[in-house]
């Protein structure tokens, strides 16, 4: 099976910061990957410079065999990369269907003659536009909200909300930075649930970083662990459980 | 009626029709702020082209033997607007664009630059003297007693006014009904997760410039016939006047731009009908001054968080 997505000896350098430094990754096809490791580790910078947030100062990314490196953001989401931040970034001020609108603009011709207008072609996309967005607020049970403000959803909805946004792009690659980052556990079990089923019913990989390590070590089929920027160790739950460096890189030294 | 209420509603009248033409122009100040978080101080001078495109166009109009004053305002008008959003689009590539991921004060200098180059662009290609233009509208409706207290409301204001409301009214269903205005409010919310999720801001940005060009150039035309005289400087004054708007109904939002624009003109036209028309410049900027001391997000505008 090849790779979906290769990364190779990734550099990044804020001045004389070194960030991230010769990170290796890849991400086969279905497959979900966890970036793990302390804070303050680079795990953020490195799925910033993925994702076309940063330009990498050094190293390669290739998705589906073209390279990535240097483009544009919104060229990399267009080749079916999209991503969440740790803070929740909905458009709080737009409706939660404008929210999944918005989001599936690249889908939609870009004519903008056509959108003044109102030819039967635009209404018949908007319609199409509107089903998929349906579909997927039905699918994270957010339907009912689908006409309230964004940012008058309770967190646990938001951050559902992002995930269904990432989705209606109908991406290849989705990249969660800390998705569970204040949920209660039973909303982690139902992010779980619903990150699995994204990966076996919607045939998307998904690289996540995340602290909650029940959550990483249930449902990753493969973990990197970054320490102070530097790639520490990578394989699966298992091993990674039971390697000594991440355990003491997590618990310090005496 | 007593004379005073028809003094008052003359008054009123006087500034809505100004006021009107502000929120015009307040718009492109608004639109663009609320994007990209910079205040293009080269606005004031595409309105001015704005004029100066309408007029020539006037001229070569009725010299091919158009002369049906509604006609010869409709093409000339058309005209106007394509220039000036022409002009808009390239001020915004040149200009800005290449300035995007450099510090907003090098933009505010780069705008500035701008403007003091269209301004003597013209001067040098237009001359700096007045240019006047015949009323092509003339006449109005008369309310009250002819010989008495009454009002007098031309066909131009009625003109502007009527212009201005189908303007705002197209606008509104744009941003708030078409997708490319969708992607502009996503933009004005997070540019750089508009970008993750595909969507070009870059074109964003320039729909929001052109927008903005088209609306100031409707302003320019009509304030042109309005006062029948155009020369280069006009763009300073109409621009601060503008920004003064925009800043008063809340910088960034577009029903804010609207509403101050209305407030600025009538309270203007207040201030010269009841003190003295000398004084109107130093009212509208004293309005100014206290709404950034007093109330700096104006009337509709959200108060300033600090985005993360």
């Amino acid at each position: 099976m090849t790779n979906l997505l290769e990364v190779k000896d990734l550099t990044m350098r804020f001045g004389g910061l070194l960030a991230v430094n010769g990170v290796s990754l890849s991400v086969k096809e279905k497959q979900i990957v966890s970036v793990i490791g302390p804070n303050g580790a680079g795990k953020t910078t490195v799925f910033n410079c993925i994702s076309g947030f940063y330009i990498p100062t050094g190293g390669d990314v290739v998705f589906q065999g073209r390279p990535m490196q240097g483009k544009p953001g919104h060229l990399i989401a267009r080749e079916g990369m999209v991503r969440t931040f740790q803070n929740v970034r909905l458009f709080k001020e737009m409706t939660v269907i404008e929210n999944l609108l918005v989001a599936q603009h690249m889908h939609a011709e870009h004519n903008l003659l056509k959108g003044f207008f109102l030819t039967p072609g635009y209404r018949k996309k908007e319609k199409e536009l509107m089903d998929r967005a349906a579909h997927w607020l039905d699918r994270v049970g957010l339907l009912e909200f689908a006409n309230r403000e964004a940012g008058n959803l309770a967190y646990g909805q938001q951050r559902r909300l992002e995930i269904a946004r990432c989705m209606v792009t109908e991406p290849k690659l989705l990249m969660l930075d800390e998705p569970a980052a204040g949920l209660n556990p039973n909303e982690t079990k139902e992010l779980d649930e619903l990150i699995m089923h994204l990966r076996d019913d919607h045939g998307v990989s998904v690289m996540l970083i995340e602290h909650d390590m029940g959550l990483v070590m249930g449902i990753s089929d493969h973990i990197v662990v970054i320490n102070q920027g530097a790639p520490l160790a990578s394989g699966t739950p298992a091993e990674i459980q039971a390697n000594p460096d991440v355990i003491k890189a997590y618990l310090g030294e005496d | 009626m007593s004379e005073s209420i028809f003094y008052f509603l003359q008054q009123v009248t006087n500034g809505l029709t100004i006021g009107s033409t502000y929120a015009l122009i307040a718009i492109g100040y608004t639109m663009v702020y609320g994007i990209i978080g910079m205040i293009n101080f080269a606005h004031g001078e595409v309105y001015m082209m704005g004029t100066y495109v309408a007029f020539i166009a006037l001229a070569g109009l009725s010299m091919l033997g158009i002369d049906n004053p509604l006609l010869l305002i409709g093409l000339a008008l058309m005209v106007s607007i394509m220039v000036a959003s022409a002009y808009g689009f390239t001020i915004e590539r040149v200009a800005y664009r290449p300035l995007r991921s450099s510090k907003r004060l090098i933009a505010l200098i780069s705008a500035i630059g701008m403007s003091i180059f269209l301004q003597n662009y013209i001067r040098l290609a237009q001359g700096s003297r007045d240019i006047a233009m015949p009323s092509l509208i003339q006449g109005g409706f008369l309310m009250g007693d002819p010989n008495g207290s009454h009002i007098m409301i031309s066909y131009m204001q009625i003109i502007i006014m009527i212009s201005t409301v189908i303007c705002m009214v197209g606008l509104t269903l744009f941003i708030t009904r078409s997708r490319m205005g969708r992607a502009c409010r996503a933009c004005s919310q997070d540019i750089g997760m508009t970008n993750l999720l595909g969507i070009n801001s870059n074109n964003v940005i320039a729909v929001t410039f052109v927008i903005g060009a088209a609306l100031a150039a409707v302003a320019g035309m009509l304030l042109g016939l309005y006062y029948g005289v155009v020369n280069p400087y006009i763009g300073f004054m109409a621009g601060l006047k503008a920004f003064t708007a925009a800043v008063l109904g809340g910088i960034g939002s577009i029903p804010g731009a609207m509403l101050g624009g209305l407030i600025l003109g009538v309270t203007e036209s207040l201030t010269a009908g009841y003190l003295t028309a000398e004084y109107k410049d130093v009212v509208a900027f004293s309005l100014l001054v206290l709404i950034l001391l007093f109330m700096p997000s104006g009337i509709l505008g959200k108060p300033e968080v600090e985005k993360i």
